[in-house]
């Protein structure tokens, strides 16, 4: 035994002696993990959320969290002796008097953007690879959980500088926060201790910024990877991979390399962008005051779907009894966004409800095998991005030389026609995918080459595809239709018989597929060709 | 996977034909290959060491004021580039150096590990299912029904208290969002600067914003400024198309507005002189001036209010009576007649 194996040897019985855990430690370090790019996107958002836990950290060393009135005399001499919140002076200090804090403030902001578009794509992945299915329905809703409390954090993050452009963000949620019936102008003067702006906004916002919201996804982070633990990693489907097994590399050493560089690069990026692309130049929008506001002003891209939402309500307020519903913000604002994340959550569970599958699943679907999810999902996204859009709809109209007004339009009636008619495609687009495969497996690989038959006639040569990749292309599930009884022996409908039927229309539905090419069908076309 | 039986129905099935056969990297049978791969993760580890360099170096030696310009994104304070270059360099190099080793050196063949179900064993689910009925009825839930209602009420009251204790969080809201600092007889000031104004000192087709004038021993607030603000805009007072009350609110061509938007309160800020409309940066609510600034697009559901404005007896522009309406977003106690 080299000095070296010693050692190592050494530590581990130190470590077993006092915990036990060599059976455990052993059996984890061996773990394994299938290997594809998309599997990346969840662990960009943990190197993300990890940078902004130390770049976060280091900012909260110089940033005072306080709208008390200062006068500023920092080094940036356009704002000298102008009067300002503490929070704002406090960010001038960090940007122009603290080396490096400038870069530390944008990588933090550019952090933040990353770690809500790699979430958002590790969903999409989620979605649409199936992976949400029994047994990791919980995996799904603490996703969900975080997508939505990252909305908030990073919005509450943006408005911590208290410069003219947040402060216009501020001033919109304490309108929305007005606008709950009954009871809304009472939850905004308790959030802001009185008439906005006050006094007490900034410093309430920092606590869960930095304290109770960071805390919450460490919770919900670690209950999300020890479920990925446990349960195991989904695999995409292929020769050798079942639902009975993982196919992949083990923790030690391949993955645990691959996941720290995986780290570092993703800092490098990170760090690159913080030190080249300048983000959110507080400077040059001035302090906040209710009185002024920043032309253009565009909020990050994972509020920016809100904010188009309400651009494009039309103007509806109820007047009656001495009482004011403003529908034209608390429909955008708060019951549209309520449905859809709502809708999202409770997803896993309407699939399975309607399907009728109660399996366990560990191979992941391709999209295409799942026409109805995926059309589903490319509706809800068609949704997001008109709303996307109209939320610039300033800067696309000052950029193609539209009118507001066109656009507006545009986007009132696209929100209603695009996502049904996303749906319609995509679902046309999978099952002609689905055909492609089955002639693919039935007829083989077209390979360009022309023979000259005896008779003249060209025709192409197909080359047959390999059984690995027939296997892959016909390997999955082939849905049914459940149908859900209506009415019982005697011809009486049967309580409930509206929704069963309903059921049973939404299950054919999802069960529409092209079937997966059989051997048989293969050795039928054979003998026909003979 | 029930769903693949191979002869369903008589129907034959594509089969697994398993794990394809491992095709080995160069760098794991030539040594040669192998050095190599070595070499160029040293050499990623050793750029990460000058990144490293570089940041430091920067942070301590840079002078702060140094300013390069980089194209596409123009002025950039040098220190900071290269104190973010360095440390960009750092961890990419740092990563990439993990990374290639990984997948050059480490072992690359894949593992196969079983899975098992979740769902237990029939035997160990129906005794636990045992286990839970039996302790839970040893507890008597079910059948002691006073305990189980009043531990309901216990419960549900208890986390009230959290809720409660958040009421002094801060004031009730009585009037306060009915009401702003403008009374009759209020001097117009200009904002900033604070100066009264004269109907001369605005031209056709100007406009201005201005606030109540401070009262003596008074100081403004942004409260009071997000409720007070005002924008002043004069027009030929012929271009009104007002009923006879709301053109007695102008004075020669001046109309006066709330500045905070009726829809979420933003500043409303932009003034188109052709078209005489008022523009809400936020979400694009215009409001027409010549017609006591009707919504013309947009969310916003409700006008501007007008601020009914005259002179006092210096030629000062004042207010004549406090605004008639709440000014900025609705509220659920608003009365909007
Ligand atoms: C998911 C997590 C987080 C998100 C999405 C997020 C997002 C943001 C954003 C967008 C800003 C505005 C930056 C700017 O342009 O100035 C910000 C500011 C700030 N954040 Fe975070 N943040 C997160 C976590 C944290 C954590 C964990 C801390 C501290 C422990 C922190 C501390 C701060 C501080 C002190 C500021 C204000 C300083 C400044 O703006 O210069 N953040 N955050
Ligand atoms: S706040 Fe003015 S349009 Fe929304």
């Amino acid at each position: 035994m080299s000095q070296k194996e010693r050692i190592i040897g050494g530590v581990a019985n130190y470590v077993d002696e006092r915990t036990g855990a060599a059976k455990w430690l052993n059996k984890n370090l061996k773990k394994v993990f299938p290997d594809h790019w998309s599997f990346m996107l969840g662990e960009v958002a943990l190197y993300s959320f990890i940078i902004l836990l130390l770049s976060g950290t280091f900012l909260t060393f110089w940033f005072d969290p306080s709208q008390r009135d200062v006068v500023y005399n920092g080094s940036y001499m356009p704002l000298q002796h102008v009067q300002m919140s503490a929070a704002y002076a406090s960010t001038l200090h960090i940007s122009f008097d603290v080396r490096g804090g400038l870069l530390m403030r944008q990588i933090h902001h550019w952090a933040a953007l990353l770690f809500m578009a790699s979430i958002i794509a590790h969903l999409l992945r989620v979605f649409f690879t199936g992976a949400f299915r029994k047994p990791r329905e919980a995996n799904w809703l603490i996703g969900v959980g975080l997508v939505t409390l990252g909305i908030v954090e990073g919005f509450l993050g943006y408005s911590l500088p208290d410069d003219l452009l947040s402060g216009t963000g501020i001033r919109i949620a304490e309108a929305i926060l007005q606008a709950i019936p009954v009871v809304g102008s009472y939850i905004a003067f308790f959030a802001f201790g009185g008439a906005f702006p006050g006094h007490v906004f900034i410093p309430r916002i920092y606590t869960v910024h930095v304290l109770l919201l960071p805390g919450a996804f460490l919770a919900l982070i670690t209950i999300h990877l020890m479920l990925v633990w446990y349960q195991k990693h989904t695999q995409y489907p292929g020769p050798g991979r079942t639902e009975k097994n993982v196919v992949g590399y083990p923790l030690m050493p391949v993955y645990m390399a691959k996941a720290g560089g995986f780290f570092g690069i993703v800092f490098g990026v990170t760090a690159f962008l913080g030190a080249v692309a300048s983000i959110n130049p507080i400077w040059l929008y001035g302090p906040y005051t209710p009185g002024q506001i920043s032309a253009g002003s565009q909020p990050d891209f994972y509020m920016g779907w809100l904010d188009g939402l309400v651009r494009m309500s039309p103007p509806l307020e109820t007047h009656a009894f001495g009482h004011t519903i403003s529908w034209n913000i608390l429909i955008p604002g708060l019951i549209v966004p309520g449905i859809l994340f709502t809708g999202m959550a409770l997803y896993p569970f309407i699939e399975s409800y309607i399907s009728g599958d109660k399996r366990e699943h560990h191979l992941l679907d391709r999209p295409r095998n799942v026409p109805n999810r995926t059309a589903l999902g490319a509706m809800s996204l068609t949704f997001m991005m008109v709303s996307l859009i109209n939320g610039g709809n300033d800067l696309i109209a000052t950029h193609f030389h539209m009118s507001i007004n066109q656009i507006m339009w545009m986007s009132r009636i696209g929100i209603f026609i695009l996502p049904p008619l996303a749906f319609v495609i995509t679902k046309r687009i999978c099952l002609s995918l689905q055909r492609a495969d089955r002639d693919l497996v039935l007829h083989g690989r077209e390979t360009g080459r022309l023979v000259m038959l005896p008779h003249g006639e060209f025709v192409e040569v197909h080359e047959p595809i390999s059984p690995e990749k027939a296997w892959t292309l016909t390997s999955h599930i082939q849905p049914v239709a459940i149908s859900h009884v209506t009415e019982d022996a005697n011809g009486v409908a049967k309580p409930k018989a509206l929704i069963n039927k309903l059921r049973s229309r939404m299950s054919s539905a999802n069960a529409e597929q092209a079937p997966a090419a059989t051997i048989s069908e293969a050795k039928e076309l054979e003998g026909g060709h003979h | 996977m029930s769903n693949n039986v191979n002869n369903t129905h008589g129907v034959e099935r594509f089969q697994d034909p398993g794990l394809p056969e491992h095709i080995h990297r160069k760098a794991d049978h030539d040594e040669g290959a192998a050095k190599k791969a070595e070499r160029q993760v040293a050499i990623l580890f050793l750029l990460s060491a000058v990144g490293t360099v570089l940041a430091i170096g920067s942070y301590i030696f840079m002078p702060q004021d140094i300013v390069v310009f980089i194209p596409i994104m123009g002025d950039q304070n040098a220190a900071q580039l290269g104190l973010g270059l360095g440390i960009a360099m750092a961890t990419f190099f740092l990563g990439m150096g993990a990374v290639h080793w990984a997948k050059t050196l480490m072992p690359d063949t894949e593992v196969i590990a079983e899975r098992h179900e979740f769902r237990s064993e029939e035997t160990d689910r129906e005794e636990f299912a045992a286990t839970v009925k039996e302790q839970g009825g040893a507890a008597g839930l079910g059948r002691r029904t006073l305990i189980k209602r009043s531990l309901g009420l216990a419960g549900g009251l208890a986390a009230l208290t959290p809720i409660v204790m958040l009421r002094d969080l801060g004031p009730q809201p009585k009037k306060e969002l009915n009401t702003t600092s403008w009374e009759s007889g209020t001097r117009l000031v200009t904002d900033p600067g604070d100066r009264p104004i004269k109907p001369s000192d605005l031209e056709v087709g100007a406009v201005a914003q201005v606030l109540p004038a401070l009262k003596a021993g008074e100081e403004r607030t942004l409260e009071n400024v997000g409720k007070d603000a005002v924008l002043l805009i004069r027009l030929n007072p012929n271009e009104f198309n007002l009923d006879s009350e709301r053109l007695s609110w102008t004075h020669d061509g001046i109309i006066a507005f709330s500045k905070i938007c009726s829809h979420m309160g933003c500043a409303v800020a932009l003034y188109e002189q052709q078209t005489k409309h008022l523009l809400c940066p936020c979400h694009q609510s215009t409001f027409d001036v010549t017609r006591a600034a009707k919504v013309i697009f947009g969310p916003a559901a409700r006008p501007l209010p007008q601020l009914a404005i005259t002179v006092d007896s210096d030629g000062y522009l004042v207010a004549k009576q406090p605004f008639t309406e709440p000014v900025g977003p609705s509220f659920w106690e608003r009365n909007s007649k």
